[in-house]
């Protein structure tokens, strides 16, 4: 399909024999970015500060997660080696995973996941926005139908930050520890790693710079309501993407995989 | 953070247009925004809304279950205030 030459938008892309291959390891790098962080938010089900919120993480996870699908079938018709969905999520090991380290960080406490939801949302709607248009017809119709989702939790992400940061003492207090510990790993998702080079370097992946400049406009006007300062020269964690991972995706991937791992091939 | 609860918000939602909006349910909130939000994550998710409105359950004035007798009994005995005692001309159709 995205070789197709008889569709337009494809004479912008300049397709190399390698572009397949790079087009899968990306591809599969999303899957497992939307996987993983559907898999933290889940566990928040049933513990919510209260219903409501309970059931917003639960909403936003189950989104994630048909994302995570698309991405998943998609890889394995790119790949072609007769590997499906299921193999590509609960058959891979911690080192073959490609999310970025933001992810995979543990729930922490609401403030912590809420933190984390709006680096990764900002990142997400802003990427989504630039996929939808790009040149392989498969990847744009899955952010075209995605990015209506991600418009919902930029938006959920945004007015928790504001009212955690303009709240109360205790509210402030933790959405400023959670800035400390996790404003690190918002660079890595920006950061181009080798595939996502190669990929922008054919056209089939948008430059970041334009994306990382509507990311920092819109944390501008976030922090500003919130009242809370703009964190300057973080030193960036990065390494998610070529497959080194904290300790944490570990055990994360224990829990997730450990029904197909114990009972190889089961179904319900 | 205060043990204080949120307030209450009673839900109303369009299920589609045209159609007026609904009684739902009610929900905690701490203000109309957040209520809206969870509106849509309590009660739209399977389809059911076009529109969301909140309403402040301490806004709404309800009627008196005691005062029942007072209300609605009277309206009993008086059939002649439903339009059933006109002769409808053939000529008008979709009455």
């Amino acid at each position: 399909m995205m070789t197709d030459p008889t569709m337009p938008s494809q004479a912008a892309a300049a397709s190399s024999p390698e572009t397949p291959t790079q087009l899968f390891h990306y591809v599969l790098q999303l899957a497992d970015t939307s996987l993983i962080l559907a898999h933290r938010l889940s566990e928040w089900c049933g513990h919510g500060p209260i219903l409501e919120q309970d059931l917003a993480m639960a909403n936003i996870a189950l989104d994630l997660l048909g994302e995570a699908r698309s991405y998943y079938q998609y890889a394995a018709e790119l790949e072609g080696k007769g590997r499906t969905e299921d193999d590509l999520a609960y058959l891979r090991s911690a080192v073959e995973y490609r999310n970025p380290l933001l992810v995979e960080q543990p729930n922490g406490d609401f403030a912590s996941t809420i933190l984390r939801q709006f680096i990764y949302d900002a990142f997400h709607y802003h990427l989504l926005l630039q996929l939808k248009s790009g040149p392989d017809a498969q990847l744009a119709a899955i952010a075209e139908k995605s990015v209506k989702e991600a418009a919902y939790h930029i938006k959920w992400s945004s007015e928790w930050v504001i009212r955690l940061g303009d709240g109360t003492e205790e509210s402030r207090r933790r959405v400023e520890k959670a800035i400390e510990n996790l404003w690190r790993y918002a660079g890595e998702l920006t950061t181009p790693s080798a595939t996502e080079k190669a990929l922008q370097a054919a056209g089939f992946l948008p430059d970041y710079v334009a994306i990382q400049q509507q990311i920092d406009a819109h944390v501008v006007r976030v922090f500003e309501e919130a009242t809370l300062p703009v964190p300057q020269g973080v030193f960036m964690q990065k390494g998610g993407k070529d497959g080194r991972h904290s300790e944490h995706l570990g055990y994360l991937l224990a829990e997730l995989q450990y029904l197909q791992r114990t009972y190889p091939g089961l179904q319900w | 953070m205060s043990q204080k609860e949120w307030p209450l918000w009673e839900v109303f939602i369009r299920s589609k247009q045209g159609l007026d909006h609904k009684h739902v349910g009610s929900l905690h909130a701490a203000d109309a925004e957040m209520a809206i939000q969870n509106a849509r994550d309590v009660y739209t998710r399977r389809l059911e809304g076009v529109s969301i409105w909140v309403v402040e359950s301490k806004h709404v004035h309800a009627s008196n279950p005691d005062d029942a007798q007072a209300f609605y009994e009277p309206a009993n005995d008086k059939i002649y205030r439903h339009p059933t005692f006109y002769q409808v001309p053939d000529s008008i159709k979709h009455m």
